[in-house]
């Protein structure tokens, strides 16, 4: 008889009282609101551990390593009691031969009810001998351990996008996970890597839910994707008024003024930074003064440096640079603020309309 | 193959022929592949870096200030460390000269990094080499809480507190979902804990996981993420501001009371955890001393941590600078990235290309062509490959060699470079030293696979002291008013020279890395790293020198041939990271070759 999660937790002495506030933290985390919270309860109490299998492709680990920071869920809870993680090359005690009977043997007793991770992506030169598991091409690994899965998760911007390896000129053709893999949902979970809270957020969605999170057009979740970086930045009123830094470690960085002229992208960049923060809420990237790179959005490594304004990358569509901004917002209404409010309010008036916030106009 | 001599070792391949791919619980792909004796002793040892990505050739023609987080995604697990050699690779090459507290920063980051890694690795990557989870289901909680309490004074040591553990392991395992602890190695007789010290090694493994996320913190504070915080040429991108408008924007008083707390937890957990679990699992272990591989020859550091700002000389260093070559202890050699006799890469059982195999090329000239050629006794097929050939070439990784040798490098050699130096660092003298007085074993006890273990925890105790160290340092300078933290005179790419050349170092976690790069018109023309794992995973040279995973599994006797725990053991004792190691490629990017089975 396999154990539920609620029965572990009941087991280690931690009260239904503490188990339920549990579920209506996870439930606020995942932006559900308290009425889900019930249900979050009930899934967790009554279901067995999906069982999961990490594959790890071309990547530097940074998805591991993110996954394993998560605060709520703590990382151990989800890997003793919400899900199986029968495969992980990076966590999991056997190797060679022993590992590899787990894919097996996983695939046969779970046949269309285990989840693939996947980090990292195939690179497709070579005859896909740059990533060799087992002593066969990776791609091979991905593509017959996907073939009886539930559902994938991408994680990060190499599975997603395929992100630094496969920056010009993708000297391996490594290729992210969607396009070498069909018919099966796929849930692309960008960045590098994504948040912690991001990647158990949509774990524990999935599980409690049984269904995969409403994805965008590009595979994203979208209760974690949908709004820009610059939209809940706590700098955007600095931004708005005109003030920025304009040079490493001057006044206006020790203000905390706004990183735009610096070369931020969170003008152009979807992800929940700057909302959930990083590592337990503690700073994320623009907090602690470097701008966004960007590292959610599609070929991000190829858009210029990562200090080139965005405005010379035209992402608001219009011609400007930072200082007509600045000027404008000093003064009158410039044409870089107008577009950049228009879509601003055309997102507000979507949202109360009922809809989510979208990158319309934007990509 | 013929049987043959090389650095002490009696290389001889003949025997029965055990494939381990993959090897887990490492960063990347590795396999290795040995052969046993009729004793199941090994006898000969083959590694492979299975992966390779081709960083460099994505580097050139950007800007040298992009390149640190290109480099930074080189890995993930010691993140921040390629980047923090990139910035000083390119402020070498731009003379740019950082402010006091962008080093000491730099400082903190980086040894903080240290502690979290170390850490992960033993409880979450090694840990399972010596503790089995199973046999601590037979523990009596009342005495492994005496054991515990006789050990350390950490309050998570009641009866009742192992008890909950151990229920909950107890229903994990009979939940017949095993997890990442399925198809382990339970049982195997190279496991010596009595199941007292391992269930208290699983409790602890729990612990752990949940404290390295407090760890990380510093690296969010001063670079606003972990995994792949955010650096900067030129100094630090956190601006410091104590009491003007707008200090909320900035490292605060706030900020920097979370460092200090954080600081303090890491002593808290590093001294009252990490170190007596390490001196009690070693107490048990202490007769197996196998895996010593090249660590009494031949070992490398490049140093790092400078206590001032722009000094990289040696004697700045708080972790030492040096080589080490043929067991000769009582002299350290002095080590220079820019001296082309002394680093050089060799391919001749590379996967890669040189005019010339027999000759080494120094980073500042490296060449990769890739070049997948498997060897005539390869078995199996191009994609399926049952048994690599070691005749031929077979693997990913490059073979560095220092002035010719092979050489290990890690926090191995950097804690027998410090013991054998006490004056200019006595704390490392003393760690070392009590260690092997607790555990009551000799100097040489130290090159062995358990040594590796040890000195890896001991260097984690200095790092804690370092990392207090370099956080007053901060705070004495901010008290003399100086806030700088970046210097941005030669930010703008018109004020750099048409051409300019320099490189980088850092010992990361795993050991000496190297940056090199040249920039021509403000723009990246060659970028070469040389990193740990290189050092240490790399295969045969042209002379069939063998690299230092591969000299560590010599003559070590294998429990079972069909479960390489042993294997395991000490190849982990390394904490390989193969992202690193196997992503060089050339500054020219030639296509790819096809393969050819001879």
């Amino acid at each position: 008889m396999t154990e539920t999660f609620y029965e572990v937790l009941r087991r280690q002495g931690i009260t239904r009282r503490s188990f339920l506030k549990f579920c209506s933290l996870t439930a606020t985390s995942l932006g559900l609101g308290s009425a889900a919270a019930p249900r979050i309860a009930h899934a967790l109490e009554t279901k067995a551990r999906t069982p999961v299998i990490w594959l790890h492709g071309l990547e530097c680990t940074c998805c591991s390593e993110s996954f394993i920071r998560s605060a709520h869920p703590l990382t151990k809870d989800v890997v003793l009691s919400m899900l199986s993680l029968d495969y992980d090359d990076t966590l999991m005690a056997a190797a060679g031969h022993q590992a590899e009977a787990i894919i097996e043997e996983v695939k046969k007793k779970y046949k269309g009810n285990y989840i693939v991770a996947v980090e990292g992506n195939p690179p497709l030169n070579e005859d896909g001998m740059f990533c060799i598991h087992g002593g066969r091409p990776f791609v091979e690994v991905l593509k017959e351990t996907c073939a009886d899965a539930k559902a994938i998760i991408s994680w990060g911007a190499c599975a997603s996008y395929g992100c630094v390896q496969a920056a010009k000129p993708n000297p391996t053709r490594a290729t992210p996970v969607h396009k070498v893999i069909s018919g099966k949902p796929i849930i692309n979970v960008p960045g590098c890597p994504p948040i912690a809270e991001v990647m158990t957020g949509v774990v524990t969605y999935m599980l409690t839910f049984d269904r995969i999170p409403e994805l965008d057009r590009q595979g994203r979740p979208k209760m974690f994707y949908g709004q820009r970086i610059h939209d809940k930045c706590y700098r955007r009123g600095h931004f708005d008024a005109g003030q920025f830094a304009e040079a490493w470690d001057d006044e206006g960085s020790r203000k905390g003024y706004c990183l735009y002229k610096m070369g931020c992208k969170g003008p152009t960049t979807y992800n929940a930074c700057s909302s959930m923060r990083w590592n337990g809420g503690v700073s994320w990237p623009v907090q602690s003064g470097h701008g966004c790179i960007g590292c959610s959005e599609e070929g991000f490594w190829d858009k210029g440096s990562f200090y080139d304004r965005v405005t010379d990358i035209k992402a608001f569509g219009v011609e400007a640079n930072a200082d007509t901004i600045g000027k404008a917002a000093a003064g009158t209404v410039g044409a870089a603020i107008a577009a950049h409010a228009a879509v601003t309010a055309l997102a507000r008036a979507r949202q109360k309309a009922g809809e989510t916030e979208e990158q319309k106009g934007e990509k | 193959m013929a049987a043959y001599e090389t650095q002490g070792f009696k290389v001889d391949n003949s025997g029965k022929r055990v494939v381990v791919d993959p090897v887990c619980r490492i960063e990347g792909h590795l396999r290795v592949e040995v052969n046993l004796d009729d004793k199941n002793v090994i006898r000969n040892a083959v590694s492979t870096g299975t992966m390779w990505r081709g960083l460099e050739v994505i580097l050139k023609g950007r800007d040298p200030r992009d390149a640190w987080a290109f480099t930074e995604r080189i890995c993930g697990v010691c993140t921040g460390t390629h980047a923090l050699t990139s910035v000083r690779a390119v402020e070498d090459a731009l003379k740019i000269q950082i402010p006091e507290n962008a080093n000491t920063i730099r400082n903190l980051m980086q040894l903080n990094l240290y502690i979290h890694d170390h850490l992960v690795h033993f409880y979450h990557l090694h840990a399972l080499d010596w503790v089995d989870v199973v046999s601590a289901l037979k523990a009596d909680p009342k005495a492994t809480s005496a054991l515990a309490q006789s050990i350390s004074s950490w309050p998570l040591s009641s009866p009742g507190y192992f008890r909950d553990i151990q229920n909950r392991l107890k229903k994990f395992v009979e939940s017949g979902q095993l997890g990442p602890f399925m198809n382990g190695y339970w049982g195997n007789p190279a496991y010596k804990l009595p199941p007292e010290a391992n269930l208290m090694a699983v409790a602890h493994y729990l612990e752990a996981l949940d404290f390295q996320k407090e760890i990380v913190k510093v690296h969010t504070i001063f670079g606003g993420k972990n995994p792949h915080p955010n650096w900067l040429v030129g100094g630090v991108p956190c601006a410091i501001n104590l009491e003007g408008v707008g200090a909320v924007g900035a490292v605060n008083m706030e900020r920097l009371n979370l460092v200090k707390s954080i600081i303090d937890r890491c002593a808290e957990f590093v001294e009252q955890v990490y170190i007596p679990d390490l001196l009690a699992i070693g107490s048990f272990y202490k007769g197996w001393l196998y895996g010593g591989g090249l660590s009494s020859k031949n070992m490398l550091s490049y140093g790092d941590i400078p206590q001032k700002a722009n000094d990289y000389t040696s004697g700045n260093l708080l972790l030492p600078r040096g080589a080490i070559i043929n067991g000769k202890l009582d002299e350290i050699h002095p080590v220079d990235l820019k001296d082309p006799e002394q680093v050089q890469e060799f391919v001749a059982h590379s996967w890669y290309k040189y005019p010339d195999e027999s000759k080494g090329l120094h980073p500042f000239d490296g060449v990769t062509e890739p070049s997948f050629v498997l060897g005539p006794n390869t078995k199996g097929t191009k994609t399926n490959i049952k048994e690599l050939d070691e005749g031929g070439k077979y693997s990913w990784i490059k073979a560095p060699r220092w002035r010719g040798h092979a050489m290990e490098v890690g926090c191995l050699p950097r804690m027998v470079l410090g013991y054998l130096q006490p004056k200019q660092y006595p704390e490392i003298h003393g760690l070392v030293d009590g260690a092997l007085k607790k555990l009551d074993v000799p100097v040489t006890a130290l090159f062995s696979t358990l040594g590796r273990t040890a000195a890896r925890g001991l260097e984690t105790a200095y790092c804690v002291k370092l990392q207090q160290q370099q956080f007053d340092k901060l705070m004495t300078n901010l008290k003399s008013g100086d806030l700088n933290t970046a210097n941005i005179e030669k930010w703008e790419p018109s004020t750099w020279p048409k051409e300019a050349m320099g490189a980088g170092f850092t010992e990361a976690p795993r050991g000496a890395l190297g940056h090199w790069i040249r920039i021509k018109e403000t723009k990246i023309d060659n970028y070469q790293c040389v990193v740990p794992t290189t050092w240490n995973g790399g295969p045969r040279d042209h002379k069939g020198q063998i690299g230092a995973f591969e000299a560590s599994l010599m003559d070590t006797p294998v429990a079972k041939a069909d479960e390489p725990l042993e294997i395991l053991r000490t190849l982990h004792s390394f904490d390989p990271c193969l992202a690193c190691s196997t992503h060089v490629m050339s500054p020219d990017g030639q296509e790819m070759t096809s393969v050819k089975v001879r």
